[in-house]
């Protein structure tokens, strides 16, 4: 008790509780704020399975499908393309699929897909977010001279192979990710279900 | 300090609302160091700039509509069918490049006159932060006319956010969406009209009080209120109005003449203004062969492509911009201009200003192998001339500063 009456140490426990509870008050109304930039219901029931026909895809050709306002790329690979992979090994960051993110089960193999010889990707780089390049050509390129055939990212010149799988030297971390896909029929690809239909 | 009427229409008002004295304070008794040079416009200019920017943009969103769908096409109707849509746009798509040309001259000046040095290092902070939200601001303007540059530089600048510990789920949040989409579109509108500009407005009324607090630094980096005459005004200081504001208009005519130039004559800039992809609608299926971001953000692009790692190349772009904030502590020399500076600190500075324009122009141009070594070197000598300035302001052999300024009218 000071000479006045004030209780200075009363003072300041109130100060400190009325601020306290001030603060947790403000703390509940962020919520709404912060909360209203997650996505919307919209959004999230816009993400319904694309059905891909995929009979006319010749070999080294690739189709773009959309996917969740996503590009997804589906390229029929050849025989000497598959064969060709397992020796790109040395150069690329991850050739194991050890990141497991970047693949269902289904994918995690030697090929990184269902059947050998049709890849479906995701065409987002896993570096910042643009969509790949596809160079299909076996050529020296611009910008490697031991091209293989494969996808250049023209934002940061990101390089993956005919696997997706990401070349050492490039900003990117991770493969190219494989989306949950299955077979409707021999020529049919469902992008967004993992289960077997046929 | 100030005389007040308490008689007339003034007096009625002064004695509730202190006009005249904020007036005297601020203006006709605001003393600014005499020698002021060329370097000095840039300041006022960016305000000019500001006005400009705000003035446009009001009459731009009575016309442009923030969603997907329409975006791109309220664009082109602003340009083709509105009474003078076309010039009120390209003042603001103008006036942005402009903008940003006066404010890096501004922190130009700043860094060879020692104007962040104590006791101004507020008026550098707040200055950063204005730079740091217009930065923000520009971003998302570029976003609006959902152009092809507008998506893929809105999901390139985003996804820097992806390196931070839960990145997957602020990227979605900022977004609002798992793309860019209208979502997105419709929350850059808000921030871009409202927002953002109360920020600007609001720190640029702090960084003025500041500067008035203190005073004007000069080439000389001179104190003129050291040295006062009879009547208490400093001996190099005229006030502001009328020389200054009279001395101003000169500056500002001139600006003009070369802003309305580049705009009605230039309005694209070569593509380093308004991007040829971005007059083609947003596809999110397809990124353009060459991404860049326009010319003012091409320094730290330029950074963030030189290395070949994710983090730690987000991580060199965001440094290079928070260098900036410590400046006024990385500087050790004892005198603020460089005229009393060393050499190293006088080459450094013009090594600098090289450096900036280089990596500004790598941002702009495709990353070939040659070009990202060249970055590289560049980016390097970025840092340097900051990290290193502790040491060489320190250890160089300064000149003695006069005691009054040089030069002057």
């Amino acid at each position: 008790m000071s000479q006045d009456g004030v209780n200075k140490g009363r003072r300041t426990l109130l100060l400190g509780v009325t601020s306290g509870l001030g603060a947790v008050g403000a703390g509940f109304v962020a919520v709404p704020f912060v909360g209203s930039w997650n996505p919307s219901e919209k959004a999230k029931a816009a993400g319904a399975p694309a059905k891909v026909d995929i009979s006319k895809l010749e070999p080294g050709a690739i189709l773009i499908a959309e996917w969740r306002g996503k590009p997804v790329y589906i390229v029929r690979r050849s025989e000497e393309t598959l064969a060709n992979l397992p020796s790109l090994a040395g150069r690329l960051k991850d050739p194991e699929n050890s990141n497991k993110a970047q693949q269902p089960a289904y994918a995690d193999n030697v090929n990184r897909s269902r059947k050998p010889e049709i890849l479906v990707l995701l065409g987002v780089c896993t570096h910042l977010g643009c969509a790949p390049k596809y160079f299909a050509e076996v050529k020296p390129e611009p910008f490697d001279a031991q091209w293989q055939g494969g996808w250049f990212c023209p934002c940061h010149g990101s390089r993956f192979d005919l696997s997706g799988r990401v070349f050492v030297g490039s900003p990117a971390a991770a493969n190219l990710e494989v989306p949950p896909y299955s077979f409707e029929s021999e020529n049919v690809l469902v992008v967004g279900v993992d289960e077997e239909h046929a | 300090m100030s005389t007040k009427q308490s008689n007339g229409f003034m007096g009625w008002i002064d004695d509730r609302l202190p006009v005249t004295q904020t007036y005297e304070k601020h203006m006709s008794k605001y003393y600014a160091p005499k020698n002021f040079n060329f370097w000095y416009f840039f300041g006022v200019l960016s305000m000019l700039m500001l006005v400009n920017q705000i003035l446009s943009g009001i009459w731009l969103t009575m016309n442009f509509v923030p969603s997907q769908e329409a975006a791109f096409a309220s664009v082109e109707y602003i340009m083709r069918d509105v009474p003078y849509g076309w010039i009120i746009r390209y003042m603001h798509s103008t006036g942005a490049t402009f903008f940003f040309i006066a404010v890096y001259l501004h922190m130009m000046r700043a860094l060879m006159y020692g104007s962040y040095q104590k006791p101004r290092e507020l008026i550098w902070l707040f200055g950063m932060f204005i730079y740091l939200a217009l930065m923000a601001e520009a971003f998302m303007g570029y976003v609006l006319p959902w152009g092809q540059m507008s998506y893929w530089g809105a999901q390139v600048i985003i996804s820097l956010f992806s390196v931070l510990p839960y990145g997957n789920e602020l990227t979605e949040w900022i977004r609002g969406d798992f793309l860019i989409s209208g979502a997105t579109l419709n929350r850059f509108f808000a921030l871009h009209v409202v927002a953002v500009p109360l920020v600007i407005v609001m720190l640029v009324v702090l960084h003025l009080l500041a500067l008035h607090e203190v005073g004007s630094n000069n080439p000389d980096g001179v104190d003129i209120k050291k040295l006062k005459d009879e009547n208490g005004k400093p001996l190099d200081g005229v006030p502001f109005h009328p020389y200054y504001t009279v001395h101003d208009m000169v500056g500002i005519v001139v600006f003009l003449m070369v802003f309305c130039t580049v705009m009605f004559f230039f309005p694209e800039g070569g593509g380093f203004m308004l991007e040829y992809a971005n007059f083609e609608p947003a596809n999110g299926l397809k990124t353009p062969a060459h991404i860049a971001p326009v010319w003012y953000f091409g320094c730290f692009y330029a950074i963030l492509r030189a290395v070949p790692d994710k983090v730690f190349g987000v991580i060199g772009m965001a440094g290079a911009i928070a260098v900036l904030f410590v400046l006024p502590w990385l500087d050790r020399s004892p005198v603020r201009s460089w005229r009393y500076k060393g050499w190293i600190s006088k080459i450094f500075i013009i090594v600098f200003a090289f450096d900036f324009v280089l990596l500004t122009w790598l941002g702009t141009q495709p990353a070939t192998e040659k070009l990202t070594l060249v970055a590289q070197v560049a980016s390097v000598i970025y840092f340097a001339f900051f990290l290193l300035m502790p040491f060489y302001t320190r250890m160089e052999k300064t000149k003695p500063v006069p005691e009054r300024v040089t030069g002057g009218h």
